[in-house]
């Protein structure tokens, strides 16, 4: 068998869950982390980061438009995925799939989203023209009011509607977690800690991703960048990553300290197949340097040029780190032999439905859409729109 | 009272969960299929189904129904327990219709599957080095397969 | 008089097999018997059910494993499934420690977690005890894939659902026994019927030492192992 060290059972040589089973954790994520950050500004009223909270929200939608593309990819009948909606096993975290992120896309990103741009809104769908208008007007759902009133009473809702969002979040990311820590057959995602470490390697990314994202759209757009806002970001994403860093550190002691049957074979597996992605990329390359780096500028004074150098380099090295954490989670689990007896090796091909470049794509995708949205309903302060604008 | 002036937007925003919520009832009532739910959380009907599907061994019962002289040879031999397609294969086709002529085995290949000598084996089971044993003569020159123990020199008639 | 089976076939050929008389699911609770110190790791059984359920080259319903223990380490034995088994195993030549054989397969649990996993209930415990998946319902997910602990369930290559051992539900639900222990040329597989007072079963399980395997996983797996060595992953 190629491939294949020491004894696997027959059926387990080839790995079922590919890199899209990666992305897809990767990417509600992302969605996650970026809504608690928006959050912050909504519930805790954290004013610092108020400039990011419009661009954190889009960034969430841009992401959760994607994020079911890659279980879509995966299926070997995605045309029967309805039935995730119309049949649901209520034993299964899966089937809760379909309706949480309904509940997530509707009745908090974009309904949220729709609340706080509904001025715009209704101001763009009378100053516009062309298909633009007509998009407006849809999304205006054909109510005009925007008077002071009605205004306050979106804020109002808008502000529970993020409060109901973060538990909802945590459920759109947490479930996943949920599903790989409660397959008691497999003992390296068995674990109740599977969801919380989920969670919080979710805000870690998210938060980066936007931290990231406003730093290059305020190079693009050639505006002043606001200091106090990134640096702020950088402080919570700091403290946050201490957290999820000691999460994954009780896990790994616990396990060593333990050492159950599956000790050994996993430990093996870590220190031989799954060498580079866990122990260099996860833990050194994508843990260690970018804490190291922000605790740097926890502690010390250091010009803005250079913080905002040091944010970059840690915001990137978060991505790969926490793009690692789900990699070893995903294809680690399916590396070794639930005999614990052999490993086999992950074979990524480059063009199929499940390939490499698919992914690639699928990591872009995003991206692409965010553009989009952001020329759509941009996230910056404008000069204030008169009633009748010229026309675009 | 609740002041519901200047909220209009917000029904308007709900009504479009109330109508996709009637749109999603109506297509799940035509989708859902019919015998879905009858014995548990799974289409019933698949149960049927699966015990439909196309037979490939007959069982022995079968064989011994028609092959009566076969069956008195096999029963007093040391293979009285290895059923019939365990050496012929499956036969359910010739079963159906017997002028389909199985195919004709290959003692070399198919003795040698349990007899052939290895220390994994369990020591009570008549196993051989099959090169050393019969000096490349094929199995069936001194063994019935279906009643395979050797007639001992001495012993008047024996089972043929 | 023909035998049951032989009735049972002629609803078959007819077309109608669902209509074979005396079979209702309620009396009747299947799981195996597998007596190890009777396999000599011929692979009868991987062949035949191939052969009788159409089983993709390359993935297994049931298979053989070769367990080679040396004296005491039971924690680190040598194991071997060439091909499944399919062609039986190579001769072994190294006298020391013990050698035996443990034919494998979907083991219909009762408390399956390859069931509680399936988002949509295409697999389903029917209720004459066995695990079967609806294939045109299967969104081949592989949740279950994952969830099963005895790793004997696969994606099918071309079908694109999961696919595993049905127990030949459609010869058992005629009166005919599985391909596997119809092959079995030592009687080291046997169907058994637990709601059957009168099946072997229950006398063999009263006088012999008998485990499932992977008992810690709570899984009420409904193969019964004779003689099952604590080596046994």
């Amino acid at each position: 068998m190629s491939g294949v060290n020491g004894f696997m059972y027959p059926n387990e040589v080839a790995l079922q869950w590919s890199v899209l089973i990666v992305l897809y954790p990767y990417i509600t994520g992302l969605v996650a982390g970026a809504f608690i950050l928006a959050s912050l500004v909504r519930i805790f009223h954290v004013e610092a980061v108020r400039p990011t909270y419009r661009l954190a929200l889009l960034t969430a939608l841009a992401f959760l438009i994607v994020a079911p593309l890659p279980l879509q990819l995966h299926l070997g009948h995605p045309e029967r995925s309805p039935e995730m909606y119309f049949t649901p096993h209520s034993t299964s975290a899966m089937a809760m799939f379909g309706f949480v992120y309904l509940w997530y896309l509707m009745a908090v990103l974009v309904f949220e989203i729709w609340l706080d741009y509904r001025q715009e809104i209704v101001l763009l769908s009378q100053s516009t023209t062309g298909w633009r208008r007509l998009l407006y007007r849809l999304m205006t759902l054909g109510s005009n009011n925007i008077s002071e009133r009605s205004l306050a009473i979106d804020e109002r809702v808008g502000w529970f509607v993020t409060l109901v969002g973060i538990p909802s979040a945590f459920i759109l990311h947490g479930y996943v977690g949920f599903i790989f820590g409660s397959i008691k057959a497999n003992p390296w995602w068995n674990s109740p800690l599977m969801p919380v470490v989920f969670i919080f390697s979710a805000m870690v990314s998210g938060i980066a991703a936007v931290m990231l994202l406003y730093m290059l759209t305020t190079k693009l757009r050639k505006v002043a960048i606001d200091m106090q806002c990134v640096d702020t970001i950088a402080m919570y994403l700091f403290y946050i990553f201490i957290l999820d860093f000691s999460l994954e550190m009780l896990d790994l002691i616990h396990r060593v300290y333990e050492a159950d049957e599956s000790f050994r074979s996993l430990n093996f597996m870590v220190h031989t197949r799954l060498y580079f992605s866990q122990i260099v990329l996860q833990i050194f390359l994508g843990t260690l340097a970018p804490i190291l780096l922000l605790g740097i500028t926890q502690v010390t004074k250091l010009a803005p040029a250079i913080r905002k150098r040091i944010y970059v380099v840690a915001g990137c090295l978060v991505q790969v780190g926490i793009f690692a954490m789900r990699w070893n989670v995903v294809i680690g689990g399916q590396l070794f032999s639930k005999s614990f007896l052999g490993y086999t090796t992950y074979k990524m091909t480059l063009i199929t439905r499940e390939g490499l470049f698919v992914a690639i794509a699928l990591t872009i995708l995003p991206l692409i859409i965010l553009w989009v949205l952001l020329r759509l309903l941009p996230p910056w302060p404008h000069p204030p729109l008169p009633a009748v604008a010229p026309a675009d | 009272m609740i002041n519901l002036k200047d909220t209009g937007h917000l029904f308007r925003f709900a009504l479009l969960f109330v109508i996709a919520f009637v749109v999603f009832l109506i297509i799940r009532h035509f989708v859902v299929p019919k015998s879905f739910g009858e014995y548990g959380h799974y289409r019933g009907a698949a149960i049927t189904e699966i015990a439909a599907r196309p037979i490939h061994f007959a069982g022995h019962e079968a064989c011994e129904a028609c092959h009566i002289d076969v069956l008195d040879v096999k029963k007093t031999g040391k293979h009285a327990g290895v059923h019939c397609e365990a050496c012929h294969g499956p036969l359910a086709d010739h079963a159906n219709d017997p002028s389909i002529v199985p195919a004709k085995l290959d003692t070399a290949v198919l003795c040698v599957r349990c007899h052939a000598a290895s220390a994994a084996k369990p020591k009570g089971f008549p196993q051989v080095a099959a090169a050393d044993h019969s000096n490349g003569l094929p199995c069936e020159t001194c063994h019935q397969p279906h009643s395979p123990g050797l007639v001992p020199a001495t012993a008047p008639g024996g089972a043929k | 008089m023909l035998p049951a089976a032989a009735i049972a076939w002629k609803y078959v050929l007819a077309g109608t097999p669902e209509q074979s008389p005396n079979y209702t699911t309620d009396e009747h609770w299947w799981s195996m018997l597998i007596d190890i110190p009777k396999c000599i790791g011929c692979g009868n059984c991987v062949r035949a059910c191939q052969a009788e359920n159409d089983v993709p080259d390359g993935n297994f319903r049931t298979w053989v494993e070769r367990y080679h223990v040396d004296d005491w380490k039971m924690e680190n034995p040598e194991v071997i499934s060439p091909d499944g088994g399919k062609e039986g195993f190579p001769a072994a030549t190294d006298e020391s420690g013990k050698y035996f054989f443990v034919p494998k397969m979907c083991n219909h649990c009762a408390d399956s977690p390859c069931t509680q996993v399936c988002p949509v209930g295409a697999t389903f415990i029917t209720p004459d005890g066995v695990v079967l998946v609806d294939q045109t319902y299967c969104l081949g997910c592989a949740y279950c894939v994952q969830a099963c602990p005895y790793g004997c369930r696969y994606i099918h290559p071309t079908k694109k659902v999961a696919d595993k051992c049905t127990l030949c539900y459609h010869r058992i639900t005629k009166g005919l026994t599985t391909a596997c222990c119809e092959s079995c040329p030592t009687g080291a597989r046997q169907l058994a019927d637990l709601k059957n007072p009168n099946d072997p079963i229950h006398e063999f399980l009263k006088t012999h030492e008998v485990q499932i395997l992977k008992p810690q996983m709570a899984t009420g797996a409904k193969v019964f192992y004779n003689e099952l060595d604590g080596s046994v992953r």
